[in-house]
C-alpha cells in the first residue's frame, strides 16, 4: 500500500483549506427538515428512494408486467397531498436500531441466563408453568403473524419514512417473537415435562386464541399495505399484544414465583410506545390532509369498523387465561378497560372518530 | 496443580442448541386458515419445496454482533478525523465518491424492500430469519452509506455534489445506470427480480468487486475511512449469498423453472457486468492515483472475483441440475474488459459529458498513462490522445470536449442496461412493438426483446418486468442548451453560475467553469437522430458506428 503524502499545506484536501464557490455548502441542501435543523435521521433517511416528485427526471424506469410501476400510490386507499412530509418521530436509523436491540437481547439473555443459574423456572408455579407453555407459547405465533405481515407491509410506501417506520416495526415484532420462543425453548430445559409445542396447539386449535389468530391473520392479508399497518397498531397492539403482555403477564407472574417473563416481555412495551407513536403520527397527518383528509378518516373509519370487532371479540375471547394462574392477581376487567381506554385515545389521537367502543358488562373476581 | 477454573467453566450451563432452535424458530409460522393471504408478487416460477436455513443464526445474536461491527465503523471514522485522513486524501478519489455514494443507497434499500417479496414467496419459515436478517442489514447499509457520505461532505475540501446528493442521483445521466440497477432488484418477476438478479448475481458474483477490490483503492488513496464502512457492509453479504443460494436451490428442483432459470441467470449476468463493471471500473482504475504496477489491474480483479470465484465455482455446477449456462456470455464479458477497452471507454464517456456531471473528472497524466500502457498494451495509442485533449480543455472557455473537433462519436445508449454503446462493433439495433431501439451488444438486444417480454420462447411470462419511463437521458434534453440542461438539474453551486462539475482538481475560483462558458452548445438525442433517418441512412450510420472513430490530437 502506498498512500500518497500531498507536498504541503496547500494541497490538503480537508475542510477549509480553500475557499471557493460552494466551498462551505456542508449540508444536504435538497429536502426541507421538519424543525429548524435537520435531524441524523432526516439526512440518513429522507429522498434516498425517489420517485418522480423528487427527483426522477426519467420518471421510474422498471415497470411490472401490467405496467404498474416500481413503486405506486395506488398500494393504499388511503391518499396525500404530500407523502414526503411524513416524518417517523423515533428517528429510527441502523445505529440507533442495532443500538436498541442490541441492548433489549443483552438484557433479555442476562435476565434469563440468571434466572436459570438461580434455578428459578424449576420454583415457578405449576398452573403458572401450563399458562406459559400453553398461551404465551401461543401468543408468540401473533407476535410472528404481526412481524410478518410488516415485513411484507414495508415494500408498498411511497417513500423511504413510512417504509422505514414499517421496516423497523417489523424487525421489532420478529425479534419479540424469537424472544419469547427461545425463553420457552430454555425455561424447558429446566422445568420437567414442559412441553414447548403445545404453543402452537393453542393458537391452531383452541378457542381461546382463534379470534386473535383471525386477526392476525387478516393483517396478514390484507391487501392495502397501511391497512395492515392500521391493524397491528391501532387494534391488535392495545386490544391483544399489550392486553396480554401488560395487563396479564407483567402484573399475575410475580406471585407465580416468575420474575424473569416479565423482564422478557416488557422490552416489547417499549417497543410499542415507539411504533405507536410513528403509527399516530402517520395517520394524524393522513386525517389532517386539506385535500384528502375526509375520505381518508372514512377509509379508517371502515378499517375500524371491519376489524374492531374481530379484535375486540379475540381480547374478551382470551378471559378465562385469567383465571388459570392458581394465585389470581391480575383483572382482566380492568386489563380490558385499559386497552379499550388505550384504543380511544389512539383512534383520537389520530384524529379519526370519537366512537365509543363498546364495553361489554364484564364479571370481575376477587383479587387473592 | 489442580485444573484451572475459568469464569467460563463456573457460569456455564446447558442451553438450548442452535438446530433446536432455529427448529423452534421456523416452526412459529402456520397455514393461514381464516384469511387467505393473497400472492403479492407476481411469478412466473413454481415454487413448492421449502428452501433452508444454510445460516442458523438467530436474531438475539445478530443484533449484538451488527452493533459491535457498526462500534468499529464510528470509531473507525472518528478515528480517520483525529489522524487528519482528509489532509492526505486524494481528492481525485473522493470526487467519485459522489456518484459512488449518489448511487449506492438507492440500491441497498430495495434490497431490504425485495425482502418482502422473498419472505412471502419461499415456502415454509425456514429461512424467514435469514430474509429478516438481510431486510435490517440492507436497511442498515442504506443508512450507513448515507451517513458516510455526510461525513466526507462536512470534511472534504470541496462538498458540493455531496450536498445535493439525492436530488442528483435522479436526474444525472450516470446516475441513470445505477437507477436501472437498483429498480430491478424489486421489480418485474420477483424470483428473477429478487433472488436472482439481486442475490444469485449483484449479491453473489459483484458485491466483490464493489465492495472488496473498490475499498483497496480507496485505502491506497488515503481513504480509509471507505474500507472501513465496506468491508463491513460486505461482511453482511456472505448471508445474503447464502439466502440467495437456499432460495435458487429450492427452485431449481422443479424442472418448469429450468428455461426461466437460464433466462434470468444470462440476463442478470450480462446486466450486471454492464452496469457494475462500468461504473466500479472507471472509479477503481480512473479515479485513483496509485499507480503501483504491482497492484492487479480491474481485468484481473474481475478474473480472480467473477471468472474463477463466481462462474467457475457458482455458476458451472449448476448446469449438473439440468441449467444452460451461456459460457461464451461470461468470456465476452472478460474479452470487453481485458480487449475491448470496455471500462477505459466507459470512462472516456464519463470524462466527454464532465459538466453534466456533479463530481469532478481531472485528466489523465503521464504517470496514469504509463500505468494504463503496462497492464493493457496499446492503451496510449488508442486513449492516449483523449486524455491530452482533456487536460488541454480543462480550462474556463475552452471548447467543451464533446463538441470539439477530436473525432469521438458521442455514444448511443443501450436500451437495456443504459450503458452507453461504447464497444462500437457490438452496436446493434432491432425494432420492438414497432418501433427502433439500439442496444450495446447482442445480449442487451435480447433482454429487451425476448427477456422482457410477456411470452419467452412459447412460454407466457406475464409476471417479466417491462422497460418503462423516459429510459434515454438524451432524449430529455433533447434540443437543450448545455447550460439550461445543467441549471434544471440543479448541478449548479450556491452562488448561481459556477458548475459543480469542473474538469479539474483546482480549487481556485479563476480555474471554475461556470455557466456561460458552457452556453452555446446544444444537447441532442443519438437515439431520436436515428430513428429519424430513412433505412439506408440508418443502415449507413450503423456501419459507419460500428467502425469507431479514432480520436485526433488538436
Amino acid at each position: 500500500m502506498n498512500a500518497p503524502v500531498l507536498e504541503n499545506e496547500q494541497k490538503s484536501a480537508a475542510a477549509g483549506a480553500k475557499i471557493f464557490p460552494g466551498s462551505d455548502s456542508r449540508s444536504y441542501n435538497y429536502y426541507e427538515p421538519k424543525g429548524r435543523r435537520a435531524t441524523h435521521y432526516e439526512d440518513v433517511t429522507v429522498d434516498v428512494q425517489p420517485d418522480p416528485e423528487r427527483y426522477l427526471l426519467q420518471d421510474w424506469i422498471i415497470s411490472f408486467g401490467d405496467g404498474v410501476p416500481t413503486y405506486s400510490k395506488d398500494w393504499t386507499a388511503l391518499k396525500s397531498s404530500d407523502w414526503h412530509r411524513y416524518r417517523a418521530p423515533d428517528q429510527e436509523w441502523e445505529r440507533t436500531h442495532y443500538q436498541r436491540q442490541s441492548t433489549i437481547c443483552g438484557m433479555i439473555k442476562n435476565v434469563i441466563d440468571n434466572a436459570r443459574r438461580a434455578g428459578a423456572p424449576k420454583r415457578f408455579d405449576a398452573a403458572w408453568v401450563k399458562v406459559l407453555q400453553e398461551h404465551l407459547g401461543a401468543f408468540k405465533h401473533a407476535e410472528y403473524g404481526a412481524g410478518t405481515s410488516l415485513m411484507r407491509a414495508q415494500r408498498y410506501g411511497y417513500t423511504q419514512m413510512v417504509n422505514n417506520a414499517i421496516l423497523t416495526n417489523s424487525s421489532y415484532k420478529l425479534r419479540l417473537a424469537q424472544d419469547l420462543t427461545l425463553y420457552l425453548g430454555e425455561i424447558a430445559l429446566d422445568i420437567d415435562g414442559f412441553d414447548v409445542d403445545v404453543g402452537k396447539r393453542a393458537w391452531l386449535e383452541s378457542p381461546i386464541w382463534q379470534k386473535t389468530r383471525e386477526l392476525v391473520e387478516c393483517a396478514r392479508g390484507a391487501n392495502d399495505f397501511l391497512e395492515q399497518y392500521f391493524i397491528v397498531n391501532v387494534l391488535f397492539e392495545p386490544l391483544i399484544g399489550e392486553l396480554f403482555r401488560s395487563g396479564f403477564l407483567m402484573q399475575a407472574a410475580a406471585p407465580q414465583n416468575d420474575y424473569s417473563t416479565p423482564s422478557v416481555v416488557s422490552a416489547a412495551e417499549a417497543d410499542y410506545e415507539r411504533n405507536l407513536a410513528n403509527t399516530v403520527e402517520l395517520f394524524a397527518m393522513l386525517v389532517a390532509d386539506a385535500e384528502h383528509g375526509e375520505a381518508n378518516r372514512r377509509v379508517l373509519h371502515d378499517w375500524f369498523d371491519k376489524y374492531q370487532p374481530i379484535a375486540t371479540q379475540a381480547a374478551m375471547d382470551l378471559q378465562p387465561i385469567w383465571s388459570q394462574p392458581r394465585v389470581k392477581s391480575a383483572q382482566f376487567a380492568e386489563a380490558y378497560a385499559s386497552a379499550i381506554n388505550r384504543l380511544q385515545a389512539i383512534v383520537r389521537e389520530i384524529g379519526v372518530f370519537a366512537t365509543q367502543v363498546p364495553m361489554p358488562g364484564l364479571e370481575t373476581e376477587p383479587a387473592e | 496443580m489442580t485444573e484451572a477454573l475459568t469464569l467460563n467453566k463456573i457460569i456455564s450451563q446447558k442451553g438450548i442448541s442452535i438446530s433446536e432452535a432455529t427448529r423452534l424458530i421456523a416452526d412459529l409460522g402456520w397455514t393461514p386458515s381464516y384469511v387467505q393471504e393473497a400472492m403479492h408478487f407476481p411469478t412466473d416460477y413454481k415454487i413448492s419445496k421449502t428452501p433452508k436455513d444454510p445460516m442458523k443464526q438467530v436474531l438475539r445474536s445478530y443484533f449484538p454482533m451488527q452493533e459491535e461491527k457498526d462500534n468499529r465503523v464510528y470509531g473507525a471514522l472518528d478515528a480517520a478525523l483525529r489522524g487528519d485522513m482528509f489532509r492526505n486524501v486524494e481528492p481525485r478519489w473522493i470526487e467519485w465518491m459522489k456518484l459512488f455514494l449518489a448511487i449506492i443507497p438507492f440500491p441497498e434499500i430495495s434490497a431490504a424492500r425485495s425482502m418482502a417479496t422473498l419472505g412471502q414467496l419461499a415456502p415454509g419459515d425456514h429461512l424467514r430469519t435469514g430474509f429478516t436478517m438481510q431486510m435490517v442489514d440492507e436497511f442498515r447499509h442504506s443508512t450507513i452509506q448515507m451517513n458516510l457520505k455526510k461525513w466526507y461532505m462536512e470534511n472534504y475540501i470541496d462538498p458540493a455534489g455531496f450536498d445535493i446528493t439525492e436530488k442528483a442521483f435522479g436526474k444525472c445521466y450516470a446516475t441513470t445506470i445505477g437507477r436501472q440497477f437498483g429498480e430491478a432488484f424489486l421489480t418485474g418477476d420477483a424470483i428473477t427480480s429478487s433472488n436472482i438478479y439481486l442475490q444469485v448475481a449483484a449479491e453473489t458474483a459483484f458485491t466483490n468487486t464493489l465492495f472488496v477490490a473498490m475499498p483497496s483503492e480507496a485505502a491506497r488513496n488515503g481513504d480509509y475511512a471507505l474500507p472501513t464502512v465496506f468491508l463491513s457492509v460486505q461482511s453482511d453479504e456472505s448471508r445474503h449469498i447464502g439466502n440467495g443460494h437456499s432460495m435458487l436451490m429450492s427452485i431449481l428442483k422443479e424442472p418448469d423453472n429450468h428455461l426461466l432459470l437460464e433466462r434470468d441467470i444470462r440476463y442478470s449476468f450480462w446486466q450486471n457486468h454492464m452496469i457494475v463493471d462500468a461504473a466500479i471500473g472507471t472509479i477503481i482504475e480512473y479515479g485513483t492515483k496509485n499507480r503501483d504496477k504491482n497492484k492487479e489491474s480491474y481485468a484481473e480483479l474481475w478474473h480472480r472475483w467473477i471468472f474463477e470465484d463466481y462462474y467457475r465455482t457458482y455458476m458451472l455446477p449448476l448446469e449438473k441440475y439440468g441449467i444452460k449456462i451461456h459460457h461464451d456470455d461470461v468470456h465476452e464479458a472478460f474479452d470487453s474488459i481485458v480487449k475491448k477497452g470496455y471500462v477505459h471507454k466507459i470512462a472516456q464517456f464519463f470524462s466527454a459529458g464532465w459538466w453534466a456531471n456533479f463530481w469532478r473528472i481531472e485528466a489523465q497524466t503521464e504517470r496514469d498513462f504509463e500505468w494504463f500502457e503496462h497492464k493493457y498494451p496499446g492503451w496510449y495509442d488508442e486513449y492516449g490522445a483523449w486524455w491530452e485533449n482533456y487536460e488541454k480543455l480543462s480550462k474556463p472557455g475552452s471548447q467543451l470536449i464533446t463538441f470539439a473537433d477530436t473525432g469521438y462519436v458521442y455514444p448511443h445508449r443501450c436500451w437495456s442496461s443504459l450503458v452507453p454503446a461504447v464497444v462500437r462493433e457490438d452496436f446493434c439495433v432491432d425494432e420492438v412493438d414497432g418501433e427502433l431501439f439500439t442496444y450495446a451488444s447482442e445480449v442487451d438486444r435480447w433482454t429487451h426483446k425476448e427477456a422482457f417480454a410477456a411470452e419467452y420462447q412459447g412460454r407466457a411470462t406475464p409476471a417479466m418486468g417491462r422497460f418503462s419511463g423516459r429510459r434515454i437521458w438524451e432524449d430529455v434534453y433533447d434540443g437543450w442548451d448545455v447550460a439550461d440542461a445543467i441549471v434544471d438539474m440543479g448541478f449548479v453551486r450556491p452562488d448561481g453560475k459556477t458548475l459543480i462539475a469542473q474538469p479539474h482538481m483546482s480549487f481556485e475560483e479563476k480555474d471554475m467553469w461556470t455557466l456561460d462558458h458552457v452556453r452555446g452548445n446544444t444537447i441532442r438525442s443519438p437515439l431520436k437522430a436515428l430513428r429519424e433517418l430513412s433505412p439506408q441512412a440508418r443502415a449507413a450510420h450503423i456501419e459507419e458506428y460500428r467502425k469507431g472513430f479514432k480520436i485526433r490530437r488538436i
